[in-house]
């Protein structure tokens, strides 16, 4: 009786152990993020002209530079309520003392005006060094456009770029890029497009079928994709320029998760032709396949590394459940990269040096289950943990700033579309409507 | 060679004529006068049957040729003919024995049909039956978590839904495999194509033509059951047979 019961509290002891929360694990880190960020403020630009359209541009135009400002993850941006009551329209209304001490203490000041004249939305904006009291001014730009809620939104992203453009190392903004995705709120999965930041959502494919995996081309004409068809599951292409479907090779068997090279020459996506899904390369304006991987497990989910497109990431079942491998792009040199778990969706960095994917670490009876997304370093093999919110994280993608990443998770009910820094922080949900899952984030 | 040919010219004849020729002949026999006094020769008889194996329910057609016979009969179909063709429908396998007279002798004849056993189902049934008796005998196999092997209750299931093929060798099909929600869904669709092969070829090797079938990945896209519970994951992680137009 004794020892039934010395089993029963060791077991008991154990499974505690297991349930246990594991010692903490939310380890911050950074791409390019972990300097001090730089104060920045931006006060509301001022209004030159005086009409219900320009106050309503104008405000779409503030927000917008805003968050733009706000999401690029660089700056600590100073609150409005610092800053002096009369905000700044042209640089000879601008105090440095007013910026650069307590309470506002600013490193930055982003400034400027717009008005609308004859139909156009002119707009001239300023970025002063405030701490340089001798030649404070690092950035002066004009923009005038046809005066619409869109185009205030555009001369925003343009300023906010040019921005961050100069203070952010050197590597572009991403307010003007766009990302691809696949929705079923019109009833089918179909693909759709967005603004980086989930504006303008507007759907692309109207096929009635399901649409899967977009992957837009680096120069953002194509999107190649994997739809469901009467020859089976075929890589579809689609040109954003002509607004229609364009012919690419078909297939027998299940055709799907295609992905680009970065210089736009190669497609990689998984086939089933041979009676198994295996891994081919395919010139991205047709041709024969070559193949690249060829075991009986499931292999998908191809992901080029775009600094040198000389290795490929994908997701295999070889060895049971799926796994993150990388290889040569030619096929060779086949590496295993996860150890344990159930690992998919790699998306390899801009900079070539990191994988994000989904992983579900601790896999089996009693485990939480939870699909996580990871970033790991390449070299090392080391990793972070970056989603922590439970529910289904899955399909990361990253932007081509190398500093956020767009993926779907479902902890808020249903599958919706998140994007965060690569350190796990500033998520911000980008749909609401239907269910929306597969982000590609462009570099358009 | 000539011989043969007439023989089988003669054959397609009786065939246009199957019923009516064997009336006519009766009339005949009962009409035929008395043979004259000079000794009639022995009878000779040929009996045939073709096809001479055939699935139960289907018809063979049976032919003979007598000579010189005043008498003539098939055992299960009475007296006939001289000669003719007749089409039966045995149940099961029978061997047809003529049975030529006159005041000679008497000579004998015989053709065996080979009855296939009768199939579980009835005859063939019409195409719109098709879909229907389709869907009540083709069991969907169900696979385990991240598998594509079809294991034991599941052959024995794919055995019976091979039988039911083989009796309906028409029908053409899709098979389509699918998965249950957890996962990627890149991942499920080639795990789905993995079970809509094996089964396939499981189907194959069976004995049923690959022409017969197509195969479909849904991945986790249509599943059956949609609540998040391993009793529900069971029923959408399987192989689906859906009939072909």
């Amino acid at each position: 009786m004794k020892r039934t019961l010395a089993i029963f509290s060791l077991l008991f002891v154990a499974t505690a152990g297991l349930s246990a929360p594991p010692p903490q694990d939310w380890i911050r880190t950074g791409t390019g993020l972990g300097v001090e960020k730089i104060r920045l403020a931006v006060p509301d630009f001022k209004l030159t002209s005086n009409d219900s359209q320009s106050q309503a541009l104008t405000t779409t135009f503030n927000t917008t530079l805003w968050n733009d400002l706000q999401a690029a993850g660089i700056f600590d941006m100073v609150g409005k309520s610092f800053y002096p009551m009369a905000p700044p329209g042209a640089p000879q209304d601008v105090r440095l003392p007013d910026w650069n001490q307590p309470p506002p203490n600013a490193n930055m000041l982003a400034f400027g005006n717009l008005g609308v004249q004859a139909g156009f939305l002119s707009m001239q904006g300023w970025l002063f060094d405030v701490k340089n009291a001798q030649s404070p001014q690092v950035l002066g730009k004009q923009y005038r456009e046809e005066a619409n809620e869109a185009n205030a939104r555009l001369i925003a992203h343009r300023f906010a770029d040019e921005i961050i453009f100069r203070l952010g190392g050197g590597l572009p903004g991403i307010a003007e890029t766009k990302i691809y995705f696949i929705s079923n709120r019109s009833g089918h999965k179909e693909v759709w497009q967005m603004d980086y930041d989930g504006a303008n959502q507007k759907q692309i494919t109207h096929n009635g079928t399901i649409a899967l995996s977009p992957h837009v081309s680096p120069d953002g004409t194509r999107i190649a994709y994997a739809g469901m068809t009467k020859d089976g599951w075929q890589i579809e292409m689609w040109s954003l320029e002509l607004g229609r479907a364009v012919s690419f090779p078909r297939f027998n068997g299940t055709n799907q998760s295609p992905a680009w090279s970065s210089d736009g020459k190669t497609l990689a996506f998984a086939s089933s032709w041979s009676g198994h899904s295996d891994l081919y390369a395919i010139d991205s304006s047709g041709g024969v396949p070559r193949r690249l991987t060829n075991d009986r497990g499931p292999d998908v989910s191809p992901s080029w590394n775009p600094k040198t497109n000389a290795q490929i990431a994908f997701v295999s079942g070889r060895t049971g459940l799926p796994q993150i491998y990388t290889m040569a792009s030619d096929g060779t040199n086949v590496a295993r990269v996860t150890d344990q778990g159930y690992a998919v969706s790699p998306s390899w960095s801009p900079n070539g040096q990191f994988l994000v994917f989904a992983w579900v670490r601790h896999y089996g009876p009693g485990a939480p289950g939870a699909s996580d997304i990871y970033l790991m370093d390449v070299a090392s093999k080391q990793w972070v943990q970056l989603t922590h919110d439970g529910g289904r994280n899955d399909f990361p993608s990253w932007a081509p700033d190398g500093r956020h990443i767009v993926y779907q998770s479902n902890r808020s009910g249903r599958t919706q579309l998140f994007m965060m820094l690569a350190d796990g922080t500033q998520n911000k949900q980008l749909t609401t409507s239907g269910e929306n899952t597969q982000p590609n984030w462009g570099n358009k | 060679m000539n011989f043969t040919r007439l023989k089988w010219v003669g054959l397609i004849l009786a065939l246009a004529a199957v019923l009516a020729v064997t009336a006519c002949g009766k009339k005949k026999v009962a009409t035929a006068p008395p043979s004259a006094p000079p000794p009639t020769p022995a009878p000779t008889a040929t009996l045939t049957a073709n096809p001479n194996t055939i699935n139960a329910g289907q018809p063979s057609t049976l032919t003979w040729n007598t000579t010189n016979a005043t008498d003539v009969s098939i055992d299960s179909l009475g007296q006939v003919g001289p000669s003719g063709t007749v089409q039966v429908v045995p149940t099961e396998s029978t061997t047809y024995r003529l049975i030529a007279k006159n005041q000679s002798g008497t000579q004998e004849a015989t053709a065996r049909v080979t009855v296939n056993p009768p199939a579980a189902a009835p005859p063939p049934v019409q195409n719109e039956g098709d879909a229907q008796l389709f869907q009540q005998s083709m069991k969907d196999i169900f696979f385990e978590y991240d598998s594509y092997d079809i294991t034991g209750q599941y052959t024995a299931v794919l055995q019976q839904d091979a039988r039911f093929l083989q009796q309906h060798p028409s029908i053409k099909f899709t098979i389509e495999g699918h998965c249950d929600e957890r996962g990627s869904t890149e991942y499920n669709l080639a795990l789905g194509d993995n079970r809509a092969q094996a089964t396939r070829n499981a189907l194959v090797a069976m004995g049923i033509s690959a022409s017969r079938i197509k195969t479909i990945s849904l991945g986790k896209e249509k599943p059956f059951c949609t609540e998040s519970t391993e009793a529900c994951w069971q029923q959408n992680r399987r192989a689906h047979f859906v009939y072909n137009q």
